[in-house]
């Protein structure tokens, strides 16, 4: 048993008090790192230099009376598709070999001003194409709690190394519910902020009108503290609100007394295993013991969330990795043209997961097929919205699954495409609307594997959100409470 | 196969063919892409500047480096919103769009641009021979790098290796697509000609089509004078000077002509203008053209100018060529296509021409001078009052339009009064008497040249002038009035028939 405190809140408190210093709280956690992740696999860099000289400037800043931020001393580790200045940075895609970013990412300048300890990169699904880790070009992340189950994806790395306390929080970035799924799997707290809400600014693009960078964490007061931390407007990302950054900890113990909170009907039926779904009619029954109004709520076109993502993202990202071409940096193949060299390098560096979404993307905006799939795609995208508007005319906050199962095994849905794909069925939606949704655990499936409930709000409520998070946190049942 | 100058029923110009006789027309609408004076790029803060040490001026935005993200510069749409105003398009919400393709100068491998909703659209440029060519849109986008190609034959085909220079990658340009109204090789080169100014008065660009900064590509067709319908263009590039843009046209028109009367039919591709060769080259033919799969940006937001910024910027909009003829036009008591009216606003030197008129200076002699007399250095800074006094002793007779020229390039040296020149250089008014007196003599000298004079052909007539006024002005140290000269000889003539 440690003598570190588990929660970032608790670490960050002692290191600004001068009673722990962050040097012990990271030999702590690169000792863990060390003991168990050649097992998890959940870092493909652990920065131990960087990490030990940002823990020696936060110690002489306290010792100088200096406050080093709330973040102070804390351990943090990145998902590798979030460019940290002079330090490899590989979306677990060989095509990026030896590329070294000449910048920070506006969230890594921003945890690092807040005190925080940039610990390591963590693990994805090829860049972020996937729900299970198991595209990384560097082999799979293994769940903690189970090290024959995948952690969910993409940022199965970041949820694995919180759940594995080699960090008390990480970043993940979520396109179509890359924080959220592994963070139920892996049975922490995983946050999709709005849309906008924090710069994308270094975050290596997916599909830039989906992806958003969030927390993830073991309390919800962690993921509102890292999150406070990071969001707010950024100059370098024009889709950046320009509005002030949350108060997320001071409205965390309100309550939900009073709050109207809807279950989606849509995503509650056919696909949903029937522990996930009773795990879910529980959270809602235990919000609505603390006060809140529990209702039924339709969003009719969120039923066709999965393929109007499925067209949008892939176009996004076909443009989005055109530039992997081998003329300026990471991996080349050369050949005797320009044009052979950049098909060479591509064939070699991109894995079959990138290589399908390139051609799906790229075919469903070709000139007479775009009216037919990207744009019919973009006008769901509308419905989703009006629909999702409508919603929260009568509610303040939705709650669905997170994910349709708990965590499976390796390989189970790898031959099958489509079936890993509708693992993002309920967390989709919230991408296509911009809106904001967490994930938070509420005990365990039939298999003993964490259920992860998800919190919907509308465009900048997550102060609403994380009250709702806070009364679910508390009233979870443990992990090995017997499902009935 | 003759090209003819000369417009037929108003701005309608025809190529004669020379197998057939036929008439055709030649149809041409130019693109014309121009990079922003702005301090730094569309997306970024480096500095938008031209033959700096490759690879200096660029950052992880124009690099496109994984992760970065553009951020639209304000100055681009104010300069892009001046450009559009003047060139009289309406401002509207815009959004930007990815050109997807792949090329080694594109460090993103697509081209930010502006697709279905530009900024500028619908309006028209005035060329001083009164043709209104129609402006579709004038649009924002982002330029490439520059590749080089080395060693082997130094194209890109067979050379050993390429070099890729970022520096211009990310500068912002403005396509500006014309409509095809242009009939004429000559006209073409006017457009550009009105263009440059417009961008040059606005502030827009520098405009320089030497050095890149105003790339024009040029739409051609043909067809018989008379067809509604337009033909079949070619899209020609590689037009780096004016010259070759009239060369260019002249040939693809020819071209064109040339396979019509042959029975073929004309593709639609992009061709290439070899300068060397005098000719041009097939590019890429539609069927083969790229699909771009262009969509929104979604990096970048809708581009809504409130209409206090559009306002603002019809209010501080300078005089514009066309108003800047109108005005000189009435002024000089000129037509506003007359040669002295075009090149004063040309030149930059209108302002002086007023000046000078409203200082009492005859219009029609002050651009006569501004137009033969005026290019250099120091024009535009010459004091109206004193041009005008010039012009004054130049209408009065005292000087005549030799000396007049002369003493102008003095005052252009010296600065001052044209009387004080004019006496140094011993420029005296000639009375007619004496002038009467010296022909008189002279044609008495030369009995034989006189008669020919008289009644020779038009070609031995045109000589013999010569010779008279030749051997007049060496009498008269060149102080004898050139008109008068002629007017003189023709009235002996018409007395000796």
């Amino acid at each position: 048993m440690s003598a570190i405190p588990s929660t970032a809140i608790e670490i960050a408190a002692a290191v600004r008090s001068g009673s722990l210093s962050a040097r012990e709280v990271l030999d702590d956690h690169l000792a863990r790192i060390d003991a168990r992740d050649g097992e998890i696999n959940a870092f493909n860099l652990v920065m131990v230099d960087e990490a030990r000289a940002a823990a020696a400037a936060v110690d002489a800043q306290v010792a100088a009376g200096e406050d080093p931020g709330p973040l102070a001393g804390v351990p943090l580790a990145l998902k590798d598709n979030l460019c940290t200045h002079g330090i490899p940075t590989t979306c677990s895609s060989r095509i990026l070999e030896g590329w070294r970013p000449p910048y920070d990412a506006t969230v890594v300048q921003r945890v690092n001003a807040a005190g925080a300890i940039s610990i390591g990169k963590t693990n994805l699904d090829e860049f972020a194409m996937g729900s299970s880790t198991e595209n990384s070009a560097f082999g799979p992340t293994r769940n903690p709690r189970d090290t024959s189950r995948v952690p969910g994806g993409s940022s199965g790395g970041s949820a694995a190394a919180v759940a594995a306390g080699f960090a008390p929080i990480s970043l993940g970035s979520d396109t179509g519910g890359s924080i959220r799924q592994p963070a139920a799997l892996c049975g922490v707290v995983g946050v999709k902020p709005t849309y906008g809400l924090v710069s994308r600014y270094g975050l290596i693009a997916f599909a830039s009108s989906l992806d958003q960078i969030g927390p993830f964490s073991t309390t919800v007061a962690d993921s509102a503290l890292l999150l406070e931390a990071i969001a707010g407007y950024d100059g370098r990302d024009s889709t950046s609100i320009n509005a002030p950054s949350p108060s997320l900890i001071e409205s965390l113990g309100e309550g939900v007394d009073g709050l109207r909170i809807g279950f989606v009907t849509e995503l509650m039926g056919e696909g949903i295993a029937p522990d996930v779904a009773a795990r879910v009619r529980q959270a809602a029954d235990a919000l609505a013991a603390a006060g809140a109004q529990i209702g039924e709520v339709s969003v009719p076109a969120a039923a066709y969330g999965l393929s109007a993502y499925y067209l949008i993202a892939p176009a996004e990202a076909s443009s989005n990795l055109a530039r992997y071409d081998g003329v300026r940096y990471g991996m080349r193949v050369d050949a005797p043209t320009t044009a052979e060299m950049n098909a060479a390098t591509r064939t070699a560096g991109f894995g079959d997961e990138v290589k399908r979404r390139i051609m799906l993307g790229t075919y469903a905006l070709s000139a007479g097929y775009y009216d037919a799939y990207y744009g019919k795609a973009l006008k769901v995208r509308t419905l989703i919205v009006r629909d999702f508007e409508r919603a929260y005319a009568d509610f303040d906050l939705l709650i669905t699954p997170t994910s349709p199962t708990t965590a499976f095994k390796f390989g189970d849905k790898t031959a099958d495409p489509l079936s890993m794909y509708l693992n993002d069925i309920c967390t989709i939606p919230t991408n296509l609307a911009g809106h904001p949704a967490m994930s938070v655990p509420f005990g365990g499936g039939a298999d003993g594997m964490p259920v992860g409930v998800q919190l919907l709000a509308p465009a900048l409520g997550e102060a609403t959100m994380f009250r709702a998070a806070a009364v679910l946190e508390s009233a979870a049942p443990a992990l090995d409470e017997v499902w009935s | 196969m003759t090209l003819t100058h000369e417009p037929i029923e108003g701005e309608h110009f025809i190529v004669v063919s020379e197998t057939t006789g036929d008439e055709w027309e030649i149809v041409v609408g130019l693109e014309v892409h121009c990079e922003l004076a702005t301090v730094t790029k569309l997306f970024c803060g480096c500095p938008n500047m031209f033959g700096d040490e490759p690879n200096t001026n660029v950052c992880p935005v124009c690099l496109g480096l994984p992760g970065s993200l553009p951020v639209l510069n304000e100055n681009v749409v104010e300069l892009a919103m001046r450009l559009g105003r003047a060139l009289q398009c309406s401002v509207e919400p815009s959004v930007f769009a990815r050109k997807n393709y792949f090329y080694p100068d594109m460090p993103k491998d697509y081209q930010v641009t502006q697709f279905d909703r530009p900024i500028n659209v619908d309006g028209w440029l005035d060329l001083p021979d009164g043709t209104r060519v129609g402006i579709e849109r004038a649009h924002i986008e982002e330029d490439t790098g520059k590749n080089s190609h080395a060693g082997g034959s130094g194209r890109i085909h067979g050379a050993d290796y390429s070099l890729v220079d970022y520096n211009r990658a990310g500068v912002p340009l403005v396509e500006i697509v014309g409509r095809p109204h242009i009939r004429h090789p000559e006209q073409a080169k006017t457009y550009i000609d009105e263009l440059r100014a417009i961008l040059l008065t606005t502030g827009a660009s520098d405009a320089k089509m030497e050095e890149g900064s105003l790339r024009v590509d040029a739409n051609v067709s043909v067809r018989r004078v008379g067809d509604p319908e337009l033909g079949t263009r070619c899209e020609v590039k590689n037009l780096n000077s004016l010259r070759s843009l009239g060369r260019a046209i002249e040939y693809e028109a020819r071209r064109q002509v040339d396979l019509l009367e042959s029975g073929e039919r004309i593709k639609q591709e992009t061709r290439h203008w070899d300068e060397g060769a005098g000719r041009t080259r097939a590019g890429r033919s539609k069927e083969e053209a790229e699909d771009y799969r262009y969509f929104q940006e979604p990096d970048l937001v809708p581009l809504v100018p409130s209409a206090e910024w559009i306002a603002a910027i019809d209010a501080a909009m300078p005089p514009l060529p066309a108003a800047r003829r109108e005005a000189l036009a009435v002024a000089s008591g000129l037509a506003v296509t007359e040669s002295g009216v075009v090149i004063a606003v040309q030149r930059d030197l209108d302002q002086l021409a007023l000046a000078t008129i409203s200082a009492g200076g005859d219009g029609k002699r002050v651009l006569t001078h501004v137009e033969h007399n005026l290019s250099g250095e120091g024009s535009a800074e010459l004091d109206p009052a004193t041009f005008a006094q010039l012009v004054g002793l130049e209408l009065g007779g005292q000087l005549t339009a030799t000396q007049a020229k002369t003493v102008l390039a003095e005052m252009l040296v010296s600065g001052r009064a044209p009387e004080v020149i004019a006496a140094e250089l011993g420029f005296e008014a000639m009375d007619s008497s004496e002038l009467e007196g010296i022909v008189d003599g002279l044609i008495a000298e030369s009995p034989e040249e006189w008669s020919d004079f008289c009644t020779g052909d038009d070609k031995k007539r045109a000589k013999l002038q010569g010779f008279f006024t030749g051997k007049i002005m060496k009498a008269t140290k060149g102080q004898a009035d050139g008109k008068a000269v002629a007017a003189l000889l023709e009235s002996r003539r018409a007395e000796s028939l």
